[in-house]
């Protein structure tokens, strides 16, 4: 084992699979020549030419649909949007061509597309680029939807991604670059989407999370252990598909769930795993599953109340104690 | 020309007499005749099924477009790519799709060439290189330029040609697209088929430069205007393109000009147009003109023309009858099937 970086583990999975396999390529903004606005593609132009790794102009509906072209006739593209928020311009080529020319052809397309987006809030940068949209593309029948933290998760992940024959969002948290941990030395591995990983064993409470909140909800579940609260941190990994079988085995052990979000609480994904639970398994509840995601409000500048919006351990706790309150 | 109305010539300076280009044998001017008079009378047959409700949905016909998707496909090779738009039944006969699978596919049927999933709208025969019909307008540009990219990561040495309408070029993907393709020199051909509707907004209401190849000069490439309603024409220009295309020499912007007769969809009536114009658009009728034209240069005879016609009418119609009297409802087990690959079922 050696001790790696998320940024690194992504470099690691991008260009391995590069090595592995003639036709992935890699298109988005700045990221051959510069290696990547967070550095995550340095070093992969040099090894594999401007054929294959492309700096494309800002054009993100017209290299996204590059990229859904390229899938469908035999390349495995990586396509690169710099900053999630801004999936809302290649959203037409993800939701209406990517996601339905499978289905809409009868079966007769492959669509092996990895979108690569930092998402996630913190740092300042304010409205149109600290957005979470991994909802609306769970709510996409066709894609899959992954949101891995550690780097052996997205090193496995990513890999798992490119090798996936529909068309994958892979949503990696831009506050996590430096996150550090062990990822297997020279091993080829990949981390099956539809897992999750139980990141700690509880009994009182089960909290489901996924991307950086799994940290949070670690850090949470720890401090909570002080208190005597057993809590079991379910991080997700992939939420499309979802293990629905962890979560409700740890839910009939707990009875109790809180289920956390970055996003804004509003139609967000936390919401929708809620009401599954409820369909599932509503006899095993001993309290109404609480919510925990941030305030609905476009994510203001100022880092005071940018704090107060994005959701921390504080409210993971705060939500660990509503649901166990009404013993 | 001599049966084209003077409105109609004021109105599309673009038309030409027809002259097939030197060299293109008897064979390929005969299969020409015959696609575009299956199209005709795949597309006739669609109008009237969709007004008996046999035929559910939308369905946009091709009808007086004939001569683009078919001089368009004769030009490429079969390997080569294309996508299409809302109105693709037309390219997708062109490239060589099965008329029983297509007319299947409309009748939402089992055996249709996308398994009752698409129809009208989403046809598709990706093994034939045609990838795909589109209900987004403009939207096929990027996946002609995927296909052009792939060709040439791949080093297949295929070209891949984008139909598109004059509405599809007021979206912001097609500046990119064309952009892109400019840029890298990517073997793609863009081919407007300037119909000068979109549904019912005529394009000199929504944009000023009308002569839409014009916009070529932008990008640093070639652009060219062609007679649409000239099968030779679109041919001699797509021939051009792809050859230049495979030479690495990059992307061309060719404008089919033309004229829609029909209204957007089978059932609309046009009321928002002048019903002459329509009358006068019919005097430019691309096959009528081919027939006139084979004949009068002794390629065939009349009663050959005539049986060519025939035959390919036979044909729509036993795909009629088949989809019709031969084909299965889809399965509901198949509902989930091919939403996503290998077999795999997310709920």
């Amino acid at each position: 084992m050696s001790e790696i970086n998320v940024r690194q583990a992504l470099n690691d999975a991008i260009r391995e699979e590069m090595e592995k396999d003639p036709t992935v390529i890699i298109m988005g903004c700045d990221i051959g020549v510069r290696g990547g606005p967070f550095g995550v593609t340095l070093g992969i132009m040099d090894q594999f030419g401007k054929q294959r790794v492309i700096d494309t102009p800002i054009s993100e509906p017209g290299f996204t649909g590059m990229g859904v072209g390229a899938a469908a006739t035999g390349l495995r593209p990586i396509v690169e949007i710099l900053y999630s928020d801004w999936l809302t311009l290649a959203s037409d080529q993800i939701v209406n061509m990517a996601a339905k020319m499978r289905y809409m052809f009868g079966g007769k397309v492959n669509m092996p597309l990895v979108i690569r987006a930092p998402f996630g809030a913190g740092g300042g940068i304010a409205a149109q680029h600290s957005q979470s949209f991994e909802a609306w593309f769970n709510h996409i029948p066709g894609l899959k939807v992954v949101t891995p933290i550690t780097p052996y998760d997205v090193k496995g992940i990513l890999k798992a991604a490119i090798r996936d024959n529909n068309p994958v969002m892979f949503f990696e948290h831009k506050r996590s670059y430096q996150i550090k941990g062990e990822v297997p030395e020279g091993e080829d591995y990949t981390v099956p989407f539809g897992k999750a990983a139980i990141r700690r064993k509880g009994k009182d409470v089960t909290i489901v999370s996924y991307s950086m909140m799994a940290l949070k909800a670690q850090k949470a579940a720890e401090d909570l252990a002080k208190e005597g609260i057993d809590c079991e941190v379910i991080d997700l990994r992939s939420i499309l598909p979802l293990d629905y079988e962890c979560v409700m085995t740890s839910i009939a052990k707990t009875n109790r769930v809180v289920v956390t979000q970055e996003a804004n609480l509003r139609g967000g994904l936390a919401g929708d795993i809620v009401a599954e639970i409820i369909d599932r398994g509503f006899d095993l509840l001993d309290a109404p599953p609480v919510r925990v995601g941030a305030l609905n409000v476009p994510m203001p500048y100022n880092a005071g109340l940018e704090s107060i919006c994005i959701p921390d351990e504080g409210n993971i706790k705060e939500a660990v104690h509503k649901v166990l309150s009404d013993e | 020309m001599k049966n084209i109305c003077d409105n109609m010539k004021e109105l599309l300076p673009s038309l030409k007499p027809l002259k097939a280009p030197k060299g293109l044998s008897k064979k390929k001017q005969e299969e020409m005749l015959y696609k575009m008079c299956a199209i005709r009378a795949f597309d006739s047959r669609v109008k009237d099924l969709w007004m008996n409700n046999e035929i559910y949905g939308l369905a946009h016909a091709y009808i007086g477009a004939e001569a683009i998707a078919v001089g368009a496909c004769e030009a490429l090779k079969p390997d080569d790519y294309i996508t299409s738009t809302h109105r693709g039944h037309g390219h997708t006969l062109a490239k060589g799709a099965d008329t029983k699978a297509m007319m299947a596919e409309l009748f939402g049927k089992y055996e249709g060439l996308n398994r009752g999933k698409g129809g009208s709208m989403h046809i598709a025969d990706t093994d034939i290189g045609m990838l795909g019909a589109t209900g987004i307008v403009g939207s096929g540009m990027p996946i002609a330029l995927g296909a052009a990219l792939s060709s040439v990561v791949l080093g297949n040495g295929k070209v891949a040609l984008c139909f598109h309408g004059d509405g599809g070029t007021n979206q912001g993907v097609w500046h990119e697209t064309i952009n892109m393709a400019a840029a890298w020199n990517l073997p793609v051909i863009f081919l407007i088929e300037n119909n000068q509707f979109a549904i019912a907004t005529r394009t000199e209401w929504v944009v000023r430069e009308t002569d839409l190849y014009k916009r070529a000069a932008g990008y640093g490439i070639e652009g060219v205007q062609v007679d649409g309603f000239n099968v030779f024409e679109v041919y001699k220009a797509v021939k051009k393109a792809a050859e230049k295309a495979r030479k690495g020499e990059g992307p061309t912007l060719i404008e089919a000009r033309y004229m829609r007769i029909l209204g957007h969809f089978v059932a609309d009536d046009q009321h928002y147009r002048d019903q002459q114009e329509v009358e006068d658009c019919w005097t430019a009728d691309p096959i009528e003109r081919l027939k006139e034209y084979l004949v009068e240069s002794d390629t065939f005879s009349k009663k050959k023309v005539d049986a060519v016609e025939k035959a390919a009418i036979a044909e729509i119609d036993k795909a009629v009858e088949y989809a019709r009297n031969e084909c299965t409802e889809p399965p509901v087990e198949t509902l989930y099937d091919d939403i996503y690959a290998d077999g795999e079922v997310i709920r």
